[in-house]
């Protein structure tokens, strides 16, 4: 029996109990005496069904959590075999030996007498801890419908009751943000301390040779040379001060001019048209930076190489031109976080008060001059709150440099050669078939670490700045 | 020069800054929209070709020998699938050109068909079992090469060296053509079957059904978590809480916290950790609902912040319970709100590809996924995979995958745009 069909037995259940405990309900009513009910039917049928389900699903849930992880432990202890072995190793075993179990017994699919035992095994506390979750759950579901049913008196406080369940289960709905963060937290942290217990931090943030492909085996740890990682960063902050330059100006002007000048006609058809640039999927950008701005940026280098030569200009001879290119990636990065910066400035820009525009142009000075030295600086902390929100997402993208910047960590302050960014790489260190404790694997855990770190200081900070500035003028 | 002089001296000039101003906003939208009708052209236009498909007429001789079949009157079904079909191709073509003896020729003859029509032949013969023994006129998929060939994407007047068809196979195609046995027709393969090597047999169709499976996981996880947790926040909350404060800032930065980072936490705790199974739209689901959650749940508070108190007063003054309030009066009215931010957090979800990088959703998966445990890929993954392979073929699909799925976010934007525009009610 899966879980699937045992929560929809419950559900059912719920269901009859709803129905039993309101029909309890309608008789007092409908009784002789007319009892007065201190809630309507419905809600005595709510508790009922509460009573039902809740407990059952609550275990139910732990119980499939937890099961698989103690049925292995229970194996392990048996074999002797299998305790000896370190957890990498063990993992493959249990798998090899999940899978036996999951193609069937019946087939002799392993020459290994051992794994056919061991698979047996695991069917067996499988099938006992199916019985065992099958029973507590439906007894549990019982039992919580013969309380609910004992309980109910016309004077029972039944939507009160119900209420309170309702509000504990809004609440728990509304920790799973906090639980997200602490599972995010929690998932990059312990990896990145197993990590910083090989490598130390200094050289992973400051070394300048990155080149975790070389596989290190055990024992041949911290010598260091692979993991620094100062280049993927130099990689990210190039690919966002480009992608800064192209959409700071776009979107602030393109923002100014829709707020300040172009008439609501205009605005309405123009804004929802840029905006369609904002949900454009980042896969879709990727492929466009790599395939025609690409080819479009090298063969502008190659000109400009030619030029270099024929002229002489040793600024341009001497330019290394890749087919990937830090200057596609962050151009079209750039257009991808235009419409961003072009919303947010729009909103804080609207938000500055008539009055002081009015005082402006009473004064005699022109629109551009009103904008300029009366509007833009009363929105600008508005405005770099929203440009730190763009950085954060400039440095967080993954799509658009993983399909146009390459994956070659160079230090490099040439836009036309190809870099590498943290994003970039833990894509490439985490897709390939790894097992899960190599030092390769853990470096993209501490990577992912300081991403989610520095992104977390921006958005903190830009939402500190915005949040303060919308007050000042509400 | 008194005042009034100066400030005209300089009137000129200031008009000027301002028109050079309006000029520079009008350049830079002008831009922006440029850039973006450039985008989505570049990729219509590329994707063109993705939508037909050459095929050769050829008469295959469903020989028996050729087929590994014993010598019966009928067969069964079985027999039929697991005959040899490889052959019937490339025999019927050296039928056509009895020229060819050499053997690189006839090798590049055996590469104008595509390694995947004999399993055409195959659907036909198992269709109708009496080809057997029989000759059939019938058209064939043709290879990549020639396909790219015909449809003009490889330059017959570049020189032989550089070009993947080579001068007899342009023949070939010549002679073939001159007779009308070589056509191109509408590739309805792209929306029937599932992922291939080869450029001429790839489809989408298992990776939309691997995005539906996706969506379908996030739509039911996220939409009740996150109403649930907007009414909580919007109406239940104590207010100035400092644990309240924690979820709200929490809320507001998960939003910004970048997509593959998720990926991460879908890896160490929901494959790791609970022993999900990888690859399968499940764990995808799950990870973008934890994506979405911020979303939705931003936009619902909006939605119940925008019912005016009123309507609560109301309700309450006959008697009703603050829970009353919220399910009978204040959530049917906040509802097209709340959809229309529901269906923007699912299109963003549609779209994400990196943090399903992460989960193993990017293996190479032929077949169609037929439930959320089944091991599939998503369409912008898919995107993403093809955009990878080197066979020229496979840029027409990955743009073509491309059109679809922004055919889709664009329907799914105009619902939302639709609601909005009908149901918003201002106060």
């Amino acid at each position: 029996m899966s879980n699937l069909e045992i929560l929809l037995i419950l559900i059912i259940a719920a269901a009859i109990a709803y129905y039993a405990t309101k029909r309890q309900a309608q008789s007092w009513q409908a009784s002789r005496d007319k009892t007065k009910l201190d809630s309507l039917p419905n809600y005595y049928g709510y508790f009922g069904a509460i009573c039902t389900l809740l407990p059952a699903l609550i275990v139910l849930s732990f119980w499939s959590f937890i099961e698989g992880n103690i049925i292995s432990a229970l194996v392990v202890s048996k074999f002797e075999r299998l305790s000896a072995l370190n957890a990498s190793d063990l993992s493959l075993v249990m798998n090899e030996i999940k899978i036996i179990v999951e193609s069937g017994l019946s087939e002799k699919n392993s020459n290994d007498l051992f794994y056919e035992k061991a698979a047996v095994l695991i069917e067996r506390y499988s099938l006992v801890s199916l019985f065992l979750k099958v029973a507590s759950v439906f007894a549990l579901s019982i039992l919580g419908f013969m309380y609910a049913y004992l309980k109910i008196t016309p004077r029972f406080k039944a939507r009160k009751k119900v209420e309170k369940t309702a509000v504990y289960l809004l609440l728990l709905s509304a920790l799973v943000a906090i639980l997200t963060t602490a599972g995010i937290i929690f998932s990059v942290l312990f990896e990145s301390i197993a990590f910083f217990s090989q490598i130390s931090i200094f050289d992973f943030v400051f070394g300048t040779h990155w080149s975790p492909q070389i596989a290190i085996r055990e024992g041949q740890v911290s010598s260091t040379g692979g993991f620094g990682a100062f280049p993927l960063f130099w990689g990210t902050i190039l690919i966002s001060i480009i992608a800064m330059i192209v959409a700071a100006p776009l979107g602030l002007i393109s923002a100014i001019y829709l707020a300040e000048y172009a008439q609501p006609k205009i605005r309405n058809v123009v804004k929802p048209i840029l905006e369609i640039l904002a949900g454009v999927p980042t896969v879709v950008y990727g492929f466009f930076a790599a395939l025609t701005v690409g080819p479009m940026v090298s063969g502008f280098g190659d000109r400009l190489n030619e030029f270099g030569m024929s002229f002489e200009i040793e600024l341009f001879a001497g330019l290394v031109v890749s087919s990937e290119s830090a200057l596609a990636a962050g151009l079209v990065m750039g257009m991808m976080i235009m419409p961003f910066i072009l919303s947010l400035s729009d909103d804080v820009i609207n938000a500055v008060p008539d009055s002081l525009r009015d005082g402006s142009i009473a004064m005699g000075s022109t629109k551009s001059e009103t904008v300029w030295k009366v509007v833009f600086p009363a929105a600008l902390p508005g405005i770099v709150g929203g440009f730190l929100l763009a950085i954060s997402r400039a440095i967080g993208e993954t799509m658009i440099v993983l399909m146009a910047a390459g994956v070659a960590a160079n230090l490099t302050a040439n836009p036309l050669n190809s870099v590498t960014t943290v994003t970039t790489q833990i894509v490439v260190l985490l897709t390939g078939d790894q097992e899960f404790d190599s030092i390769k694997t853990l470096s993209a855990f501490a990577l992912a670490l300081g991403l989610f770190v520095t992104t977390l200081i921006l958005n903190i900070l830009a939402l500190q700045i915005v949040r303060r500035y919308r007050e000042q003028y509400e | 020069m008194n005042n009034l002089e100066i400030v005209k001296a300089g009137l000129n000039k200031r008009y000027a800054k301002e028109r050079r101003f309006k000029f520079y906003g009008i350049f830079s939208i002008s831009l922006s929209m440029l850039f973006l009708f450039f985008l989505l052209f570049d990729i219509g236009a590329k994707s063109i070709p993705a939508f037909t498909q050459t095929y050769i007429n050829l008469d295959i001789e469903f020989d028996k020998k050729l087929m590994k079949l014993q010598d019966q009157d009928s067969y069964s079904e079985e027999t039929l699938f697991s005959a040899s079909y490889s052959k019937l191709g490339r025999n019927a073509l050296y039928k056509l050109f009895p020229e060819v003896t050499e053997r690189k020729q006839k090798k590049a003859l055996r590469q104008m068909l595509s390694s995947g029509a004999r399993y055409d032949l195959r659907d036909a013969v198992l269709e109708n079992n009496d080809y057997v023994g029989t000759t059939q006129n019938l058209w064939v998929l043709a290879g990549d090469d020639i396909d790219a060939f015909v449809k003009g994407l490889i330059d017959r007047n570049i020189p032989e060296a550089d070009r993947r068809v080579k001068d007899y196979q342009v023949e070939w195609v010549d002679t073939l053509e001159a007779q009308n046995k070589i056509e191109r027709r509408f590739n309805i393969n792209f929306f029937t079957s599932g992922d291939s090597r080869e450029p001429e047999q790839a489809g989408i169709l298992g990776a939309l059904k691997g995005s539906f499976y996706t969506m379908l996981v996030t739509l039911l996880l996220s939409f009740p978590i996150a109403v649930s947790a907007a009414i909580y926040l919007e109406e239940f909350a104590p207010k100035n809480n400092w644990w309240i404060d924690i979820i709200e800032i929490n809320i507001n930065n998960l939003a910004a916290v970048p997509s593959i980072v998720f990926g991460i936490l879908g890896l160490a705790v929901y494959i790791n950790l609970f022993g999900v199974p990888r690859s399968a739209p499940l764990v995808g689901g799950l990870v973008l609902t934890l994506m979405t959650l911020p979303t939705i749940i931003i936009s619902t508070r909006a939605a119940l912040k925008s019912v005016p108190p009123s309507i609560r007063e109301a309700a309450l003054s006959i008697g009703a319970s603050k829970m009353q309030v919220i399910t009978h009066h204040v959530l049917p009215l906040a509802m097209p709100g709340i959809l229309t931010g529901s269906i923007i957090g699912m299109a963003q979800a549609l779209g994400e590809t990196a943090p399903l990088l992460m989960i193993g959703m990017v293996a190479f998966v032929a077949d169609i996924p037929q439930s959320i445990l089944d091991p599939a890929t998503v369409l912008p993954v898919q995107v993403f995979i093809w955009s990878d392979s080197p066979e020229r073929g496979f840029i027409a699909l990955t743009s073509a995958a491309i059109v679809t799925l922004l055919v889709f976010l664009f329907f799914m934007n105009l619902v939302a745009i639709v609601l909005r525009k009908k149901f918003e009610t201002r106060w």
